[in-house]
């Protein structure tokens, strides 16, 4: 339901809202805060299961546009909730802002899987604040996927494992052809058995990615893994990779693996002498790399995946 | 179907192949022995057409054509096939859908059954794979290539001995040793180092190289014997010219 009647209807919801991202935190969040609450409410009751995804939908309209939406999400105890936002424009849209600040309360034992795809116009900035805390036995797992052109994408969410055995898992897939991107995500693992990670697959035909991926362990027992892994396809083009392990205690398990690189030239004759061309082999090499399996994406998307490996660019054309 | 005249090969400024000559007729299975870093897999590489191994001089006929220039899939779809030593890993690409890029009309099932590798099947090549998988794997993919010419770079090694019978099993089988000499259509060349794999699959003739080139041709067996007896040296005197 819509975020402003939610507060009228539900005196609980205080005790949420604006309670993981602090409204402060900069000037974006202080500007969502500043105007009346737009955005959606999402509430699993205790046990239940959603089948299917639920989807949600950005959509900003006009020129010069400022999106503002503050979206909470709780899963109550023993529930298993699939969100799946699209964020789009437009292509009459132009420029614009877009604000979005998103608070996850993932009860014990239960399950939310949150995939966000950006589908923004080329002049559009988007500045999404996100952030989750997770109780025992409860899970999250968060997908955030950008595959066309944006003027600049700042974002870095939050998970923060708060209950015994929690686990969070992040998973990116980016493809700049222009523009700024700086993403990543952190996870604060602070209650013993937790784990983490956080896997991500960038692709630049010519933009910029800021590719970050940090873990803070916080107590003994937890593990994580940081995966930043960058392809940069043109002779134009940056990808920097940023995996940081914070360990404050002894008796933890930390992890990262990062890479930045062209398509490795080994792989290429591997392929090819199998039978297949430059071309066919190059897009098995990107399509394989971008394979990050993510639970219950949309065929469509996963269609539009496979499309970014026959773009003209990755095989020399621009 | 394989004819290499005078081929001399070097990689960046270093002369590997110096002048080799070999011929390996239809339905023909040859070994290559030979010291390490003496070039036997350079020239499996070259005639794959691998782009980095640069043809100095000399060429090299396949089925009557003259493929010394040739980009290396045209090569592949010609009837080459060639399975590596040390295969890269190929991240996000199963084995299954591997066998159908190699060829679309492979009868996937029973070549994984074949080569005892059904359970690898959802697995991305060679992503942890042992000795022993990786070269099975390679077998997997050449078996659903259905190349004419096979070119194998040490298949037996780093494999136990119950890999090695299923791998011996799976080059008799692509140099269709299970056919009559005569009705025998498909070659192959194989390295080997002990010729372990020589126990399990049967081969026509062997060539030993030095420094670059062929020094010795012959009856694979006796060539081994004389190799284990006397070491390489011994083939540097020998008075069997090529």
């Amino acid at each position: 339901m819509d975020i402003g009647a939610a507060l009228r209807e539900h005196s609980y919801l205080k005790d949420y809202y604006w309670k993981l991202v602090a409204i402060d935190a900069d000037k974006y969040t202080a500007d969502v805060g500043l105007h009346p609450p737009a955005g959606y409410f999402i509430r699993a009751k205790p046990g239940t299961k959603t089948t299917f995804p639920l989807k949600t939908c950005l959509f900003m309209g006009g020129k010069n546009k400022r999106q503002r939406v503050h979206n909470v999400v709780i899963a109550e105890e023993g529930s298993d909730l699939h969100i799946i936002t699209g964020c789009t424009t437009p292509s009459h849209a132009g420029r614009g802002l877009h604000l979005g600040v998103s608070e996850v309360y993932v009860k014990k034992n239960a399950h939310v899987t949150f995939t966000m795809v950006h589908n923004w116009g080329e002049e559009v900035e988007v500045r999404p604040r996100g952030a989750s805390l997770v109780e025992a036995g409860g899970s999250i797992s968060e997908n955030y996927i950008t595959l066309t052109p944006v003027k600049s994408l700042q974002a870095f969410p939050t998970a923060t494992l708060a209950g015994e055995g929690a686990v969070a898992s992040f998973n990116t897939i980016m493809y700049a052809r222009r523009g700024n991107i700086d993403i990543g995500n952190q996870t604060i693992l602070a209650a013993p058995k937790t784990s983490a990670e956080s896997i991500s697959r960038v692709v630049s035909t010519g933009g910029e990615i800021i590719n970050r991926g940090r873990m803070v362990g916080k107590v003994p027992e937890i593990r994580a893994h940081v995966e930043c892994v960058g392809l940069i396809l043109t002779e134009k083009g940056r990808i920097y990779s940023i995996p940081e392990l914070d360990g404050w205690c002894g008796g933890l398990d930390m992890s990262h693996e990062a890479a930045v690189g062209k398509i490795s030239q080994v792989e290429l004759e591997y392929l090819m002498a199998r039978g297949l061309s430059t071309d066919e082999a190059t897009s098995v090499i990107v399509r394989g790399f971008l394979d990050v399996e993510i639970k219950g994406l949309p065929q469509a998307l996963k269609e539009e995946i496979q499309k970014i490996t026959k773009l003209e660019e990755i095989h020399g054309g621009s | 179907m394989l004819k290499i005249e005078d081929l001399w090969v070097s990689i960046g400024d270093k002369e590997v192949l110096k002048g080799v000559n070999m011929s390996v007729g239809e339905g023909e299975t040859h070994a290559l022995f030979g010291p390490n870093g003496c070039g036997k897999t350079t020239l499996l590489s070259t005639i794959a057409g691998i782009p980095r191994y640069k043809v100095n001089e000399g060429t090299i006929w396949f089925k009557g054509a003259d493929i010394t220039r040739m980009p290396m899939h045209e090569r592949a779809r010609l009837g080459i096939g060639i399975a590596f030593q040390h295969p890269p890993t190929i991240r996000g690409l199963k084995v299954s859908d591997m066998i159908k890029l190699c060829n679309p009309q492979a009868n996937a099932e029973k070549i994984l059954e074949d080569l005892d590798f059904v359970d690898f099947a959802d697995r991305e090549v060679n992503k942890g794979f042992s000795g022993g998988e990786v070269k099975r794997s390679e077998m997997v993919q050449l078996l659903a290539q259905e190349p004419d010419f096979v070119m194998l770079d040490e298949p037996d090694s780093g494999v136990d001995l119950e890999n090695i019978k299923v791998i011996g099993r799976a080059i008799n089988t692509l140099t269709e040793k299970d056919k009559k000499p005569s009705a025998r259509k498909k070659s192959g060349v194989i390295i080997t180092h002990f010729g372990h794999i020589l126990d399990y699959m049967s081969a026509d003739k062997a060539h030993v190289m030095i420094e670059g080139t062929i020094v010795c041709s012959g009856s694979p067996k006796e060539i081994l014997e004389q190799i284990k007896v006397n070491g390489y040296e011994g083939c540097v005197g020998c008075l069997c010219p090529v």
